[in-house]
C-alpha cells in the first residue's frame, strides 16, 4: 500500500499539486486520471523521488519515502518498478539485456539464473524470442511490453505506469490495460497508473482518482465514476466522444 | 556563477551512492572503447598532416643559410610535444568526443532513460558519467602520445619526399636539445584536457530539458565550452610550468 499525505509542488511561481492526499491500495490497479496538464505526472514523480515536493510525503506500506535519507530511499527505490511514458528503453542494449539491467546492478544472481528469470519475464509479457532485438526495431506495444518485463524482472513490490497507453491503437492499448491488471493481481503488488484513457478507466479502473488543475477532486471507483456529481470530471469522461454517445443512448 | 556551482556538484554528485568496482570497470572499458579505439583514425589523419605541414612552413620561414636544416626537425617536435600533439587534438577531441557524450546523455535525459535508472536507485551521474570521464583519462593521454609520434613521422614524411632535408638530418634534429619534460608538460596537459572535455560535455548533457532541439544545442554548447576551457587550462598550464 503506498499513502501520499498532503503533496503539493510548485515550479517557479506556478503552482502544480495542491495538498494531494490518497491511499492507493495493493493487489489492485490504480489510477490517477485528468486531462494533460493537471499535474498526473508530476505526482507520480513526486511519489518515486523524481521531482522532490515543497510539502507532503509518500509512505510506502509505512516508510516514509519523502523523508528517508539517500540509503532508505535507495532501498525502497530498489522495490519499485516503473513503466515511462516512451518505455524509457536503452537505446544500447537489446531486448534481454534491457530486462537483464536491474539484475545486473541490483542482484548478485548468477547469469544463468538471470537468463532464467528474463526469459520467464518475457514470455509473461508475450514476447518470446525477441531477446536480441534491439529497441529500435521493435513496436509502440512491444516496447510497452519490454518496459513491463523489466519493471517486473526484480520482483518489485511497487509498480508505477506513466500513461501505458499513449501512442498505442486501442485494442493494443487494451491489451497492455489487461497485463497491467494481471501482473497485479498476480504477483500481488501495489500498481498506480497515470492516464487520460477512459478505456483504462473502465477497464482496469479498480480505484481512480481525479485530477483537475492541480487539485484531487474526486475518488472512487469505476462503477460510480459516472454518478461522481463532479462537473469537472463529467466533463472529462464525456469528452470522450464513445462515453458521450454511450451518455446519449 | 550559477553554472559553476552546478557544475562542481555535478562532478560532487559522481562520488556519492557509487556501484561496485566490476560495474565501473565494465563500463569503463566500454567507454574506452567507444571513445578511444574509435577516434585513432581520425587523429592519426590530423596529426600526421599537422606534422608535414609544420615541416613545410617551418622550412619556408627559416631561410637564413646560418641555420643548420636539422633545427627544421627539432621546431616540429617541439610544436608538436608541446602545443599541437595536446592542444589541438584536444579541440578535435571535444568536436568528435564530447558533442557525442552531451548527445548521447541528452538524448537519454530526454528519453528518461536517466529518470529510469534514478527509480532503480541508481546514482545516474555517477553510473554514466563517472566511465565516461575515467576513459577519457585513460584514452586521451594515449591518444596525445600517439599524435605527437605520428605528427614528427609526419614531418618526416614531408621533409624527405620534397627533399628539404635528409631523413639523417631530420633524425638528428628531432634528438637534438631533447627534453624530456616536453612529454611530461604533453601529458599533464593531456589530463586536464580530457577531464575538462568529459565532465563540461558530460554535464551539458546530462542537464538537458526539452526535446531533440534542445539536445543539439547542448552539444553545440559542449563543445563550445569545452574549447573555451581548454584554451584557457592551456594558458594557465603554460604560465605555471614552463615559465618558472
Amino acid at each position: 500500500m503506498i499513502e501520499v499525505e498532503n503533496i503539493s509542488k510548485s515550479f517557479d511561481d506556478k503552482d502544480v499539486l495542491y495538498d494531494i492526499s490518497g491511499v492507493f491500495d495493493k493487489g489492485k490497479p490504480n489510477l490517477i486520471i485528468g486531462s494533460s496538464g493537471t499535474g498526473k505526472s508530476v505526482l507520480l514523480k513526486c511519489m518515486v523521488g523524481l521531482i522532490e515536493p515543497d510539502i507532503g510525503r509518500a509512505i510506502y506500506d509505512g516508510r516514509n519515502f519523502t523523508a528517508s535519507d539517500q540509503r532508505a530511499k535507495t532501498e525502497i527505490r530498489r522495490e519499485i518498478g516503473m513503466l515511462f511514458q516512451g518505455s524509457a528503453l536503452f537505446d544500447s542494449k537489446n531486448v534481454e539485456q534491457n530486462v537483464m539491467f536491474p539484475l545486473d546492478v541490483l542482484s548478485k544472481m548468477p547469469l544463468d539464473e538471470k537468463l532464467d528469470r528474463v526469459n520467464f519475464c518475457l514470455s509473461r509479457v508475450g514476447l518470446e524470442n525477441t531477446n536480441k532485438l534491439m529497441p529500435s526495431e521493435l513496436s509502440g506495444g512491444m516496447m510497452k511490453r519490454v518496459g513491463i518485463a523489466r519493471a517486473i524482472v526484480n520482483s518489485s513490490r511497487y509498480l508505477f505506469c506513466d500513461e501505458p497507453n499513449s501512442g498505442l491503437d486501442p485494442q493494443t492499448a487494451v491489451k497492455i490495460d489487461e497485463l497491467i491488471q494481471e501482473i497485479t493481481v498476480e504477483y500481488d503488488i501495489t500498481t498506480i497508473v497515470v492516464t487520460h484513457d477512459m478505456n483504462s478507466v473502465v477497464g482496469i479502473g479498480e480505484k481512480v482518482m481525479f485530477l483537475h488543475e492541480g487539485h484531487k477532486l474526486w475518488e472512487g471507483t469505476k462503477d460510480d465514476i459516472l454518478d461522481s456529481g463532479v462537473e469537472e470530471l463529467d466533463k472529462f469522461i464525456f469528452a470522450n466522444k464513445v462515453m458521450s454517445a454511450l451518455k446519449r443512448n | 556563477m550559477k553554472s559553476i556551482g552546478k557544475y562542481f556538484i555535478f562532478i560532487g554528485s559522481l562520488f556519492v551512492k557509487m556501484e561496485s568496482f566490476k560495474t565501473y570497470f565494465k563500463l569503463t572499458m566500454e567507454e574506452c572503447v567507444l571513445i578511444g579505439l574509435n577516434s585513432f583514425l581520425l587523429v592519426a589523419l590530423v596529426s600526421t598532416f599537422m606534422g608535414a605541414v609544420s615541416t613545410l612552413q617551418t622550412a619556408y620561414n627559416l631561410v637564413s643559410p646560418f641555420i643548420p636544416d636539422y633545427i627544421i626537425s627539432t621546431v616540429v617536435r617541439d610544436m608538436m610535444l608541446l602545443e599541437l600533439a595536446s592542444t589541438v587534438i584536444a579541440i578535435i577531441y571535444a568536436g568528435k568526443v564530447g558533442s557525442s557524450m552531451a548527445g548521447g546523455l541528452g538524448t537519454m535525459r530526454i528519453t528518461e532513460q536517466i529518470d529510469a535508472l534514478e527509480v532503480m536507485g541508481i546514482n545516474s551521474a555517477s553510473y554514466l558519467v563517472l566511465p565516461k570521464i575515467l576513459a577519457s583519462l585513460l584514452m586521451f593521454p594515449v591518444l596525445v602520445i600517439f599524435a605527437a609520434a605520428l605528427g614528427i613521422l609526419g614531418g618526416y614524411l614531408a621533409a624527405v619526399m620534397t627533399g628539404i632535408m635528409s631523413g639523417a638530418d631530420y633524425q638528428y634534429g628531432i634528438q637534438y636539445l631533447f627534453v624530456e619534460y616536453s612529454v611530461k608538460f604533453a601529458l599533464i596537459k593531456s589530463v586536464v584536457f580530457a577531464f575538462l572535455v568529459a565532465s563540461i560535455s558530460s554535464f551539458k548533457g546530462y542537464y538537458t530539458t526539452g526535446g531533440a532541439l534542445e539536445v543539439g544545442q547542448a552539444s553545440t554548447r559542449a563543445v563550445t565550452e569545452s574549447v573555451i576551457a581548454i584554451l584557457l587550462a592551456d594558458y594557465l598550464l603554460a604560465q605555471m610550468l614552463l615559465t618558472s
